[in-house]
Parts: structure tokens; C-alpha cells; sequence
């Protein structure tokens, strides 16, 4: 398309035209220019401005003791995260996280892929099954939240009432420290599993049956057939849902909130909750920052070494 | 469904386990919403007696009264107008830009990419601090703007990809064509490349919309106003207020979730291919 735009140009050249340069008058010959200065602006503009200039002044306002208000002045240096690596919250944010991750990969994951297997084959309600599976991922975070401190309430929730059945005295998990976490991690569950069930269920769409039957043919047994076909396949979603797992424990934040405001004494925040409740609730912008871009490190060296590590094929 | 496979052999017990496991599950994810819906219509004294199962009396009037009310209305309302700038703008600005990255060859052009692409490797939390500051600083707090705009710039990763992908996937002999035909490249994305790429827009729309719809943390450092509130911090004020009458939250829960439900109701195919083909490409 180039060489044919060139080979125009000599006929409008009869006129007298500046000397453009042969690569501009290229691009300026079908608007190609019009289209770099009217269509990259908008979207490079904002995501300069909202995404990339706060991340680079997290770094900057992160050296300051600031409220916030008029400039920052009171510079401290790197004090702000000390005083974040000095808080036992904020490690237990970091555990918390870590926990959320543990039982994405040994409890949710299994659990998707088993419904996905079940799932992927033809059956009545299969259809009608996986859309309920994947109902809960759709609900905002606030509203499952809502929803299940409601089921844990201790004195109208529907945990309370079976407790009741059996005579026992009611529990209230959410307010307490040692089963705050776990009744938070329940509920991660019963929100994400769903999602990973339909990256399952999406890649074992896009097998290859002759695989299966040849296998078939060759006298394997089910078992076999998963250990040594299907999986394999899965290899690559298996990362992938995995790589979801840990991005989504680790900007988790919607769902804490509704169930415990990252409460008791600490013991449920996440990252970004402890963020909210110490950094964005009090004002403190040079110690949230500092949160923030601990947040950020972590985020961007975990995505690079797992691309490079575990995703490199695709 | 007659399908050769699922001609029963006379009992297989996996098959029994399959049906009681996914059973167990169904029931499972399914018990505390038809709970949450159910408790709406019951008394706050028989809630606490019955929470499982029908109410013994309907209490329609906890439903109505919220259906009634201009506070619910208002809080749909705004989250329909941030969602819908945020879809608009991410729509417009995102396929312009991956029109660009497909079609016209430059310098930087990968630079640039890649640049944009690293709005996928963290959340929008991490700079929730400064991006309060630069908000306030452009005198766009408590305003819809502030609200979708940094929704639209942390949503531009994504959705340039998916679409720049989907354009380059386009026959190359249309846009050959129609260059030779006189056409400029801005019209040619004005009237072949975005009538061609309804599937991706809809796919990049529904993302962006899920996650407007829902979006929590932004509009609650952006906006100060309760006239201004989307629907999840409406509800998370409305049970501050009424702390205990579980009643009344689950009614008005099951109320605001209802659009969500509705929605994935008549478009759930292109819900579930979005949200999972979209996080798997992109």
C-alpha cells in the first residue's frame, strides 16, 4: 500500500509542494498521519494521567509525612516503609493474601477443574448447571459480601440456625479473630470457583476428540485417560488459572469489606484493604503510598517471573 | 439429548457420585441467594426463626417500599451513568488507539504498545492515594467524571489488546481496497473496521461494564456525596443504617443485584464468552 501511495506521488508534485520527507509524505498521502494524531492521543493521554503518572508519584509521595493537603513538604525519606514493615498488620495482610492463594490452588482449583470435567460432557442441565456455577462470579463483590454476612450472622444468619439444630451455642464467625479469615476464604470460594470451572470448561471445548478416541482404541482406562490426555491439555489453563488466583488475592478488597472491614484486630485484611483502612480512611498519603507501591513491586515482579517462567509459550 | 455416549450401562456408581457431587454443590451456591431473596419477604421476627425456609407470611411491603423509594432509583440511576461513560469512552478510545497499533506501521509503535500493556500488571488500588490527589487536583471529585475516567484509563490495557487483535485478524485485502479506492483510513475505520468488530465491541463492552457496574473502591475515594453514590456503596450505607433489620438489607440486596441477574439472564453467552475468552487473550 505504501508503494502504491508513492507511485501517486510524482503526478501532485507537478505542483509546487514543500519538501516533505518521503516517509511523511507517505503518511500523509491516505491520512495515515491524521489517524497517529487523532487516535493515539486520547487513550495514551489518559492512561498517562490516571495509571502510569500516579504510579510514579505513589513512588514520590511516598518519601513525604503528608496529610494530603497543600504540598507535600515533611520529607522522611524512606521512614514510610519502615513504619509499614514495622506494622504486624500489614504482615498479617501479606499471610492473609499468602492463605487466599493457598486455598485458590489446593481447594478451588481441584475443585473447578472436577466440575469442569463433569461439566464439559453433554447431559441435561449441564448448560443450566454451569450458568448457576458462574452466577456468583457476576455478583459484585459488595453484594456476596452483604449476602453472606447475612449467612454468618450470628443471630438471624443461616449458619446460626443450623447451629441452633443441633442445640449448640451460635457463633459469630465474622467478629471473631480465629474465624474471621476462614469465613472470608469460604466465601472467595464460593465467588471465584465458578470462573475457573468456565476456563476449564472452555479448554476442554477446544480438544481434539480424535485424541480421546484414539486413546480409547488403545484400551485406556478412564483414569488413564485423564492422567495422560485431558490434563496435559489443561496444562496451559491449569497456569492460567493459577496466574488469576494470585492476581485476584492480591487486589482483593470488595469482598472484605461488606463481611469484615478487614476486621477483627486485623486478622482478615488483605493488602489492599489494610491499605484502605491505614493509607486512603486517615488521610496518610505518604504511608498509604508506601503500601502502594509495596503492592505494586509485588504485583509487577510476580507477573514478570511468571510469564517468563510459566506462560512463555503462549 | 441423544447422544450415542450416554447410553446407560446398567449402574455405574460414578455416575451416582457425579450426580450427588454436583447436586451438593448446586445446593450449595444456591441456598444463600434463594435465602437472601426469600428473607426479604419476611418479617424480621420470623427471619430469625425460619431463615431457610418459605415465609408464612408474605411481607411484600419490605420489597415495595424499597421500589418506591427515590433513594433506589437514584442509586441505579447513577450507576448507570458511570458505567455508561465508562463503556463509552473505553469504546471510543480504546478501538481508535488499536486501530492505529493494527493498521499503521510508525515509529514506536511496539514501544508504545508494550507501554499500554503494563496498565495489566496491577491494580488500580495501588495508586488509589495519588490518583485521589490528581482527581481533586483537576477539580474532578465527587463528579461522575472522576469516577469513569480512571475506570476508563485502567480498563484501556485490556481492551486495546482484544480489539487490536480482532482488527488485525480482519481480511487485509479490505483495507488494500478500499485505500485503493480512495478511502482514508479514518473513514475505513468509520465504516468497515467498527460495523465488522460488533462481536469484540460487545465483548470489550461487556467487561467494562461488569466491572463499572460493580466497582467499589474508586467510587468510594472519588465521591463524597451521597447523591452521587452507585448502587454498591448505596447498599453498604443502607445497612450501616439499618443495621440489624436483616429484613429489609436482604430485600434491598436482592433488589440491587437484581439488574446484574436480569442481565445475565438474556445475555449470559455473551457474559461468560466475555468474561472468560476476555481474560484468557487478553
Amino acid at each position: 500500500m505504501r508503494r502504491r501511495a508513492d507511485s501517486l506521488a510524482p503526478l501532485t508534485a507537478v505542483q509546487p509542494q514543500p519538501a516533505w520527507p518521503a516517509a511523511l509524505r507517505g503518511l500523509l498521502a491516505d491520512n495515515r498521519l491524521a489517524v497517529l494524531v487523532l487516535f493515539l492521543p486520547p487513550a495514551l493521554l489518559l492512561f498517562t494521567l490516571f495509571v502510569v503518572l500516579p504510579i510514579g508519584e505513589a513512588a514520590w509521595y511516598s518519601g513525604f509525612n503528608w496529610n494530603g493537603f497543600g504540598r507535600p513538604t515533611n520529607w522522611i525519606g524512606f521512614d514510610n516503609y519502615r513504619f509499614v514493615l514495622q506494622t504486624r498488620a500489614f504482615w498479617l495482610a501479606l499471610r492473609n493474601n499468602g492463605l487466599i492463594i493457598v486455598v485458590s490452588l489446593l481447594i478451588q482449583l481441584p475443585l473447578a477443574l472436577a466440575l469442569a470435567l463433569m461439566l464439559a460432557e453433554r447431559f441435561r442441565g449441564a448448560v443450566a448447571l454451569r450458568m448457576l456455577f458462574f452466577l456468583p462470579y457476576i455478583l459484585a463483590e459488595i453484594a456476596t459480601g452483604l449476602i453472606f454476612s447475612f449467612v454468618y450472622d450470628g443471630d438471624y444468619g443461616l449458619v446460626a440456625s443450623i447451629w441452633r439444630l443441633f442445640g449448640a451455642e451460635t457463633p459469630h464467625l465474622l467478629a471473631s479473630t480465629d474465624t474471621a479469615m476462614l469465613a472470608v476464604l469460604i466465601v472467595i470460594v464460593w465467588k471465584y470457583f465458578g470462573f475457573h470451572m468456565m476456563l476449564f470448561i472452555a479448554a476442554l471445548q477446544g480438544m481434539d476428540r480424535s485424541l480421546i478416541e484414539a486413546a480409547r482404541v488403545d484400551g485406556a482406562t478412564r483414569a488413564q485417560l485423564l492422567r495422560h490426555v485431558v490434563i496435559p491439555w489443561l496444562y496451559p489453563t491449569i497456569r492460567l488459572s493459577v496466574f488469576f488466583a494470585i492476581v485476584g488475592s492480591l487486589q482483593l478488597f470488595d469482598l472484605v469489606m461488606p463481611l469484615t472491614r478487614g476486621g477483627p484486630a486485623d486478622s482478615s485484611n488483605t493488602l489492599v484493604s489494610f491499605l484502605y483502612n491505614n493509607g486512603i480512611s486517615r488521610m496518610r498519603v505518604g504511608y498509604g503510598s508506601a503500601v502502594g507501591v509495596i503492592l505494586f513491586v509485588i504485583c509487577v515482579s510476580f507477573a514478570f517471573t511468571y510469564q517468563r517462567w510459566f506462560l512463555r509459550d503462549e | 439429548m441423544s447422544d450415542i455416549d450416554t447410553i446407560r450401562p446398567p449402574f455405574d456408581p460414578a455416575v451416582l457420585y457425579k450426580t450427588l457431587f454436583l447436586a451438593v454443590v448446586a445446593v450449595l451456591v444456591l441456598v444463600p441467594l434463594l435465602a437472601t431473596v426469600l428473607g426479604g419477604f419476611k418479617s424480621l421476627g420470623e427471619l430469625r426463626i425460619n431463615p431457610f425456609g418459605l415465609p408464612q407470611h408474605w411481607e411484600w411491603s419490605n420489597y415495595a417500599d424499597i421500589l418506591f423509594s427515590q433513594r433506589y432509583w437514584q442509586l441505579l440511576r447513577n450507576s448507570l451513568i458511570i458505567s455508561a461513560l465508562t463503556v463509552t469512552l473505553t469504546l471510543i478510545t480504546a478501538s481508535m488507539a488499536a486501530f492505529t497499533f493494527a493498521h499503521v506501521t510508525f515509529y514506536g509503535s511496539s514501544m508504545l504498545l508494550s507501554y499500554l500493556t503494563l496498565g495489566l500488571l496491577f491494580p488500580a488500588a495501588t495508586a488509589v492515594l495519588p490518583l485521589f490527589i490528581k482527581v481533586r487536583d483537576l477539580g474532578l471529585l465527587d463528579t461522575y467524571f472522576g469516577v469513569a475516567l480512571p475506570q476508563v484509563a485502567f480498563s484501556l490495557a485490556m481492551s486495546v489488546l482484544l480489539l487490536r487483535r480482532f482488527f488485525k485478524d480482519l481480511p487485509p485485502e479490505l483495507l488494500e481496497a478500499a485505500l485503493m479506492d480512495g478511502c482514508s483510513y479514518i473513514n475505513f475505520f468509520r465504516y468497515v473496521t467498527l460495523p465488522l468488530s460488533r462481536p469484540i465491541l460487545a465483548t470489550v463492552g461487556t467487561i467494562t461494564f461488569v466491572h463499572s457496574w460493580n466497582a467499589y473502591l474508586l467510587p468510594l475515594v472519588m465521591l463524597n456525596s451521597d447523591a452521587l453514590y452507585p448502587w454498591p456503596l448505596g447498599v453498604m450505607v443502607y445497612q450501616g443504617e439499618y443495621s440489624s433489620e436483616w429484613h429489609l438489607i436482604l430485600a434491598f440486596i436482592t433488589l440491587t443485584i437484581l439488574p446484574t441477574i436480569i442481565l445475565f439472564i438474556f445475555a449470559q453467552k455473551h457474559i461468560v464468552a466475555g468474561l472468560t475468552a476476555g481474560a484468557v487473550k487478553g
